[in-house]
């Protein structure tokens, strides 16, 4: 009986392997089928059945693809409007938060539902307002017209103000007998305690900029003024004559750092967004 | 105690107007930024959709309703909310069946759990642009991955991106791959709060696995079921990039859909006032989703 009872379990289990095997395959394949083709040469892409690793691995490939475009520039671009779109978007969002979770005032919570109400508003819906806007003020190919539209963000000051709800206050009581104001208790208290939520945020909110499309896309029309993925969509298209092989390579510039930044700290950016998710 | 409390009312009131003060620093950035980019957008894309203008000239031409008028009887208008809302139906249907089912297997104590997650989870974070490449290669009709895992099933070559009928189905493919793992993710969190408890009472009472499932399980993570079909739908009312790069919405609107016929209208026919109206539209429906969801959401949660 009890052998039996083991059999059904070990084979309960390899069906579970087995279904998690097929699973990871489906949605692996794909970023193995790139990165294949990406170190193919024009032969090897155009061959049927594919094959999976080249004779001859091409790294030439994206020194070619590099080439295509200013992709240096484009790197550039990507750089500063995601770090600057980042650091602005978390000072905002942690001054709003410590204002509705330490500060008191009659009309808060008024307030605090103002500023949810303007999550459910998609920002798709504003699209043309903001270029309007922007062209008036002369932003069209600037880092600001494509950072400064999407600074605000109240998830992360929703997700803030509930940590800083969490920190008990004889921390904040402390800070206060010392003589710190509200913005020194932000800076060196509420924030330092907030790490690990922080480190989420950042991450997160980075690499939503990072593959940002549309935007960037409308507000953008100079190549000098491309973000990564909108260069990456032009080389697709007519003015450009390559091989899916530089196409491949290109989309691997793209994706790099933030698969890096994922595999790095995967295990912080999942529960971090289940928790979030589960709690706003 | 009258004549003690003047001096502290008036004393708490200077505190309360500093406190107030300090509120409004603190928060004035951010609703400053929600005031010109997302709340007033609302009241200019409901001026604009009442005028013909081409976002460039001076001139506006007011045509009051007309714009939304016109969308009744504009046939690809028709087209692009049946090709959106057949994509919204089936991603979210099949996304979620097949993440929850990845989810149920991951929640069994096995080696490994941790890889499989990571990989399954992955595309959340890729660039859509990235995905949208590769995928386009993947659908290649002669050299692609999609032809040699349909080859041995007897199937003919199809040039899915060029075809009518199979561009659509392919962009809901790639939805419903890159949208896989989120919803595992917060599937697998909310079984993760099922206590074992109720598990292994209903296993004592004889209860087979698949009704513990449908009994206990299913009803207890309702509310996440919930949450992932509704922002689920709307994410893919607003999707763009992907339809943008694997098809520009072709061939003949077969996969045109709505935020990118949206964005054509605007940034490519440079007809703002209809692409107002098209905004405002879009803005009104996921609004009345968003209400009924709050509504439903209370009456809905098992505890």
């Amino acid at each position: 009986m009890k052998h039996r009872i083991n059999i059904r379990a070990l084979a309960s289990k390899l069906f579970t392997h087995f279904v998690l095997i097929i699973a990871t395959l489906v949605i692996g394949l794909p970023f193995v089928w790139m990165l294949s083709t990406s170190i193919k040469g024009p032969t090897e892409v155009a061959m049927f059945p594919p094959v999976w690793w080249p004779k001859v691995v091409r790294f030439d490939n994206f020194v070619t693809a590099w080439n295509t475009a200013p992709f240096g520039r484009f790197y550039v671009n990507s750089i500063v409007t995601a770090a600057a779109g980042v650091i602005l978007g978390v000072v905002t969002a942690a001054f709003a938060a410590y204002a509705f979770a330490r500060i008191r005032y009659k009309h808060r919570n008024f307030f605090f539902l103002v500023m949810l109400a303007a999550m459910m508003i998609p920002g798709q819906v504003a699209l043309i307002p903001n270029y309007v806007i922007l062209a008036k003020l002369n932003w069209i190919n600037t880092y600001q017209g494509i950072v400064v539209p999407h600074v605000a963000n109240v998830f992360g000051a929703f997700l803030l103000r509930q940590y800083f709800l969490t920190i008990p206050d004889d921390l904040y009581d402390a800070a206060q007998i010392d003589g710190l104001g509200h913005t020194r208790t932000l800076f060196h208290v509420a924030l330092p305690l907030s790490r690990p939520v922080l480190g989420t945020l950042l991450l997160y909110l980075f690499i939503q900029k990072w593959n940002a499309y549309l935007w960037p896309l409308i507000v953008t029309n100079k190549q000098n003024m491309r973000t990564l993925p909108v260069g990456l969509a032009m080389i697709r298209s007519a003015e450009y004559s390559i091989g899916p092989e530089h196409l491949m390579a290109a989309s691997i510039f793209v994706l790099m750092p933030v698969l890096i930044a994922y595999f790095l700290a995967q295990k912080q950016l999942i529960e971090g967004i289940a928790a979030g998710a589960v709690k706003g | 105690m009258a004549v003690a409390a003047t001096p502290l009312h008036k004393q708490m009131s200077k505190r309360a107007r500093r406190d107030m003060w300090t509120f409004f620093a603190f928060t004035g950035p951010t609703f400053i930024l929600l005031a010109v980019f997302i709340f007033w957008p609302i009241f200019y894309s409901f001026y604009l959709s009442l005028f013909k203008w081409n976002m460039v000239s001076p001139r506006k031409t007011f045509l009051g309703l007309q714009n939304y008028k016109d969308m009744f009887s504009d046939d690809v208008f028709r087209l692009v909310v049946k090709n959106t809302l057949i994509m919204a139906f089936f991603t979210v249907v099949v996304k979620m069946a097949i993440s929850l089912y990845l989810a149920t297997q991951l929640n069994k104590k096995i080696r490994g759990s941790n890889f499989y997650r990571a990989i399954i989870f992955s595309p959340t974070f890729t660039a859509n642009v990235a995905i949208a490449m590769v995928w386009a290669w993947i659908f290649e009709p002669t050299y692609g991955l999609m032809r040699s895992f349909l080859r041995p099933l007897g199937l003919p070559m199809i040039d899915w991106l060029k075809s009518t009928s199979h561009s659509l189905p392919a962009v809901i493919i790639v939805l419903i791959w890159s949208g896989i793992g989120y919803d595992m993710v917060l599937f697998l969190a909310a079984l993760k709060n099922v206590p074992l408890e109720i598990y292994e009472a209903a296993i004592v009472d004889g209860a087979s696995p698949f009704h513990v499932f449908w009994k206990i399980t299913f009803p207890l993570i309702s509310p996440t079921t919930f949450f992932l079909t509704i922002t689920g739908f709307i994410n893919v009312l607003k999707a763009f990039d992907i339809a943008r790069i694997m098809t520009e919405g072709g061939p003949l609107n077969s996969s045109n859909v709505y935020v990118h016929y949206l964005y054509q209208n605007a940034f490519q026919w440079f007809r703002a006032g209809y692409a107002s109206a098209l905004a405002l539209v879009l803005f009104l429906f996921i609004m009345i989703i968003t209400l009924i969801q709050n509504r439903l959401s209370k009456s809905w949660v098992h505890y």
